[in-house]
Parts: C-alpha cells; structure tokens; sequence
C-alpha cells in the first residue's frame, strides 16, 4: 500500500515518467523545469535507463526523437524560451509518428519574460507552434497528483496513437509541493510492433484512421523515416493525393479516438446557471470559488478540460446551452477564450477574467465575478 | 565482394541526384566500406539531416532517418545512447553540418559519441539551388554571392580536431578507392570520427565558376589536394582540366587521430 509523500508537480511528472516506463531523457536546462531534469539524472539509470544534457533544446527533442526510433520511450521538458525551439521537431515528431513526451513548464513570456513566475501563455503555441497542419493532444493537469496521472496518460497516448504529446502546466504546479498518494502501479500501454515478416513490411502502411505498427531501429525491420511527405513506404513523394491522405489520417487517427484522449472534469455543473471555464492551476481557484459561491447561494459549476487538445468542443458546447453565464479565465491575454466563444456559438453570455501579471488568478476575484451586482451575474 | 547493388532499396530508384554529382561516389565508397567490414545491416543505422547529401540516406537498404536540417547529430546521440549496437553514421553536408548544424556537430565530437559522421563539402548549398555556405572559398561565385563570395570560409577539420572529435580525416570523392579504406577504417574506431569529403556540385558550383561538369570538377578538385597535386596535376586524365585550378594546399588523409573515452549518457551498470 502506497504511503502519502510530499513531492512537487516537476517531481511527480518524473515519477509519473518512470511509472509510464520512461527509460530516455534528453534534455537542456530552463527555469521553472529543471527539477525534472536533475531527478532524471538520479533516478533513471537505476532503472536502466539513460540521460543526456543536450547543447540546446532542438537537439534535445532531436535526441528524444532518435532514441524512441530505438524503442525507448523517451521525454524532454522545458519552458516557453526553449518550447519555442522544440517546434521543429515537435512537427517532426507528427510526421514522422515518433511516440514522444515533452513536458512544458509555463512561465511568463514573450521571450526570456518572467523566469519564475507563472503563465498559461503557451496554450496556443502548444496547438499551433509548429509549421503546416498538424494535430495536437496537449494535456494540462491542476495539481501535483494530477500531474503524475497525466505524465502517465501522455506517455501511454503517444505510444498509442504514435504522436508527440504535450504536458502543458505552470510554474506554481510545478514547484508547489503537495501530500500525495501515488499508486502502486498503473496501466501502461506500448507501440504496437508489426506482426509481419520484414520483408513485407511497410513503415508506413495504416487504413485511413490508422496507427501503423512500429519497429525499432535495429530490431531487424530496415526502413526509412523523413519529415517529408511519404507514401506507404516512408519514401519521400510529391503525389498530391498521398499527400492528403497522410495529413488526413494524421489528424484522424486522433479525432476519431476523442473518447481515449478527452477528459474534462465538471463541477457542480447540472443545475449550474453560471460556469466558470478554467484549466490547469486556474481549474483549482475556478472550483474554490464555486464552492463558495454556492454557499452564497448562487448556482455556480465549473467545467474544467485536463485535455485542452483536442479541444472539447462538445462538452462546452452543452453547458453553453445550459448556462446563463459561462467566465472564462485564464493567465494569459485570452487563448482558449475564442474556442470557448466558438463552441458556444452564441448560447450563452460570456465574460472574460484574463491576468498577465505573473500573479495567479485567486478564488476571490472569480467569486466576485459571480455575485450579484457584478457584470458576470446580473 | 558483394554487389553493392545488394545494399540498394532499388525500389526508391530514380535517385534524385544530377548526373555528374560526386554525392553518388561517395555512397558506392561508403557501402564498399560497409561491406568489407561484414557490418550486419540491420545494425547499420544511417542519419542525415537536409540537403542533396543527405539524401543519399533514402536509397540505401538499412535502417535510415531523413532528419531535419542540420539537426542529424543529435538525432543519431539519441539513437546511440538507446540502442548502442547500432553502428551510427551520419551523412551531412556542409551547409547541413556546418551552417545550421555546427552547434550539433561540435558538441556530438566534444562528447566524443561512438558514432562515423561523413560530411560531403561540395562548398555550396546544393539541394536550394546554389547559394553560398560558410565553405564557400573566397571569390567563388553563388547565387547569392554573384559577385564572388567576400566572407571568408573555414576549416572544418580544424573545427572538429578543436571541438574534439577523436579522428579527422579528409578524403577527396576524387579517390574512391581512399575513401572506402578511410570510411572502413572511421567505423571502427571507437569514438567520434569525421570524415570530410571533397565533394562536388557540378550543376551549381561548376557552372557558376565556370569549372566545367562532374569529371572536370574531380580533376579540379585532385589538383587542390596538397598530397597530390604534383603528380595528379601533370597527369592528363581528363582533356579539359582547367589549368587555373587554384592550388589551395588542402591537407588530405588523417589529420587527427587519439583514443578517448567513449561518451554513453549517464547510464547505470550494464
Ligand atoms: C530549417 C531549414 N532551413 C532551410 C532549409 C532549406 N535547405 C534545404 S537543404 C539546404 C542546404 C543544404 O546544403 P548542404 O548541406 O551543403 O547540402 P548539399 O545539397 O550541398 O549536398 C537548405 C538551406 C531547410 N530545409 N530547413
Ligand atoms: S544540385 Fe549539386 S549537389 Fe545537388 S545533386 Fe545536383 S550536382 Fe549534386
Ligand atoms: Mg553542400
């Protein structure tokens, strides 16, 4: 029986890495992850796995990505600076459906910004960072708990659905300490390797909403692997016709599996008349001030995405038409805000608390968003 | 001898090389290479980033990763550290490893990873259409340098001798028969070998400095050899060897040569 331990959200992503079966990180120093970073190095080559610090972060995502063509499931994590320089290979990743974690530690931006405070300035960047059309699953736990289940999930999706994965929280997650009870073991899911000779084998042979099959370099299955559009062969081809099918099947090998990768947490939402739409650390304050404000009396919910991509757009979408009021708050200038507005399409008064600060978003101030008198409820 | 032809994924054939490229050589010399040492293909693992070089990659029967620009180093480190089994070789160019790619290449030899990298220098950027690279000499013409180049180039040898790979070599495409011995020779040293290939790009280089098509530029490029420029130099091999070619003292054969500890990440016991 597992026993309560005090540990950090960076913490509790490298035990969440290692329950998962992490055995390759790769990965360059940034504030706030480097936690994550300095506990791999201790603990992964006990477990027969190995580290390296790389000379920057596109190689980093570059040594991730060559190692889990080796068949290890491998990770990197960092923030926003080099976040920006892993998109290259995150898109690599995707075409190449290379299975892959990559942890981002939110703190405040544009550029260098605000080192050791937080920010859910990413969100977009994590959608569409990288070049060209491309899907994207990014996952965006609220506490130190939640972090180590979600580090499982994204391992266990990219291996699934051989897809790059992002974990998306902020800096206070990552370094809040919490009591939690991790568990003794957990579900893990593995690529699938083909079960054809290798003479038969294609790399890339899938039907339309497929996930192909996927050998390790040096398991005796020869074949080629390139960033640029490929036919079943992995080789490169400029047929315009092949070309959509393989973006086609990129993106729906995800959309048609929403039920394996959504998950958003409600609250207090069936008889809501007021939402508040929060993720990540936001999530926590949006639900304290719902418990208040139903002890105020007033019928408040909360509707919280821990997959924030694929966006839930069927799930915002029924609250939208139960609510009278839905607040959307985040710690950025509005990101999600306009996937909020697009999925409600209209059904509902939509009221925005966004903060740039570096400061978090208290229950306080979304109480008082929802008391009489405020524009949020009146 | 095997037929190298056995090394081929004739499927992939037509190539996408021009005709007169020395790349294709170079790849005939590196799979002689592969052979003579009975490597078991499927432990070959070849790496490349982008360019005309690197996509030599995509023809060959082993296992192969097209990466992305420059980055190959660092795709194969991770590669190496995962499966050390592998025989890791990397094939750049010298745009590819040199330009975008330098940081990359400089510190896979610092680390002194176990793997051969092979970087074909044809002193232009080949696949975009011939625009200039930080190889390209003084006063050579590129597109972008119509004038003639005025920045100055540099040494790649000398690069990675400092950054600390433990054996550098240059070869010349010019002598196939070299570079298999020098290729056959790098993959079994234990540690970070680079191996710089004169290569050439008659359809850029050549015809935008005038030194005639793919045999000319080999007779070019033999003559620039410091090794061998006297005796090659008077030996009419090919007519039209244009009798300008610059005598640059190129340094061939190994410059560089120490046994080191070989960098594996940080690992437990194995
Ligand atoms: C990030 C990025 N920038 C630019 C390019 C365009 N590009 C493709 S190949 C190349 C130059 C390749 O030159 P070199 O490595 O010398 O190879 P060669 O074709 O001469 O063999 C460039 C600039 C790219 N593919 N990716
Ligand atoms: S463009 Fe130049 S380097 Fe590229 S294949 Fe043609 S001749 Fe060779
Ligand atoms: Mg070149």
């Amino acid at each position: 029986m597992s026993t309560a331990q005090l540990i950090q959200g960076n913490e509790a992503c490298v035990k969440g890495a290692l329950a998962a079966g992490c055995s390759f990180y790769g990965g360059y120093p940034i504030t706030p992850s480097s936690e994550i970073a300095e506990q791999m190095v201790r603990l992964l080559p006990k477990r027969g796995g190995v580290f390296i610090q790389m000379e920057d972060e596109i190689a980093s995502l570059a040594s991730v990505i060559g190692a889990s063509l080796a068949g290890s499931k491998a990770m990197t994590a960092t923030s926003g600076p080099g976040f920006s320089l892993m998109q290259e290979h995150i898109g690599y990743a995707t075409m190449t459906e290379v299975p892959c974690v990559i942890v981002n530690v939110m703190r405040g931006g544009p550029s260098t910004g605000l080192p050791t405070s937080p920010s859910q300035g990413d969100v977009m960047q994590a959608r569409w960072g990288t070049h060209g059309d491309h899907p994207a699953i990014v996952l965006a736990p609220a506490s130190v708990g939640e972090v180590f289940d979600l580090t499982v999930k994204a391992f266990n999706l990219s291996e699934r659905f051989r897809t790059p994965v992002i974990l998306l929280y902020d800096e206070i997650i990552g370094h809040t300490r919490e009591s939690v009870v991790l568990p003794d073991s957990v579900d893990i899911t593995n690529r699938t390797h083909p079960d054809v000779a290798p003479e038969d084998f294609w790399p890339k042979e899938a039907p339309p909403a497929g996930v192909p099959p996927m050998p390790g370099f040096g398991d005796g299955y020869r074949f080629h692997v390139t960033g640029l559009t490929h036919d079943h062969r992995g080789f490169p081809t400029n047929d315009g016709d092949i070309a959509e099918a393989l973006i086609t099947r990129l993106h729906q090998k995800i959309e048609t599996n929403l039920d394996e990768i959504s998950e958003v947490e409600t609250y207090m939402l069936d008889d809501a008349e007021i939402a508040i739409f929060a993720y990540g650390i936001v999530g926590r304050s949006a639900r304290e001030a719902v418990i208040r404000a139903r002890e105020a009396g007033i019928k408040a919910g909360l509707i919280r995405p821990l997959t924030i991509w694929p966006f839930p757009t069927a799930e915002v979408a029924a609250a939208a038409q139960q609510v009278d009021t839905m607040i959307v708050a985040e710690m950025n200038l509005g990101q999600l805000i306009g996937e909020v507005e697009r999925a409600a399409a209209g059904a509902t008064e939509i009221v925005s608390y966004l903060r740039v600060d570096g400061e978090p978003i208290t229950p306080t101030v979304l109480l008082d968003l929802m008391m009489p008198g405020t524009g949020a409820s009146s | 001898m095997t037929d190298v032809k056995t090394y081929l994924r004739e499927w992939a054939m037509p190539h996408v090389l021009c005709p007169g490229c020395a790349h294709g050589i170079v790849l005939r010399s590196f799979l002689e290479s592969v052979d003579q040492l009975q490597l078991d293909r499927n432990k070959v693992a070849m790496v490349a980033g982008i360019g005309c070089s690197s996509r030599l990659v995509g023809y060959v029967d082993f296992c192969t990763l097209h990466g992305t620009h420059g980055r190959a180093p660092a795709f194969a480190t991770g590669l190496k550290l995962a499966r050390p089994e592998l025989n890791v070789v990397v094939v750049t160019g010298d745009g590819d490893g040199l330009a975008i790619g330098g940081n990359h290449l400089i510190h896979a030899a610092r680390r002194n990873i176990d793997m051969t990298v092979l970087m074909l220098n044809n002193s232009i950027y080949g696949m975009t259409g011939g625009q200039a690279a930080p190889t390209t000499p003084e006063g050579s013409v590129a597109s972008t340098t119509p004038q003639g180049n005025t920045e100055p180039n540099f040494d790649a040898c000398k690069l990675l001798i400092g950054a600390g790979a433990s054996h550098v070599v240059r070869v010349l495409a010019a002598n196939p028969l070299e570079m298999t011995k020098v290729m056959a020779d790098a993959m079994t040293h234990p540690g970070f070998s680079f191996i710089e290939i004169i290569s050439d790009c008659p359809e850029y280089f050549g015809r935008y400095n005038k030194v005639g098509g793919g045999a000319e530029m080999l007779s070019w490029m033999a003559v620039r050899d410091e090794g061998i420029t006297i005796p090659l130099a008077n030996k009419s091999f090919v007519k039209h060897v244009p009798s300008s070619a610059p005598p640059s003292g190129m340094k061939t054969g190994v410059l560089h040569r120490e046994v080191r500890p070989v960098y594996a990440g940080v690992r437990g016991e194995q």
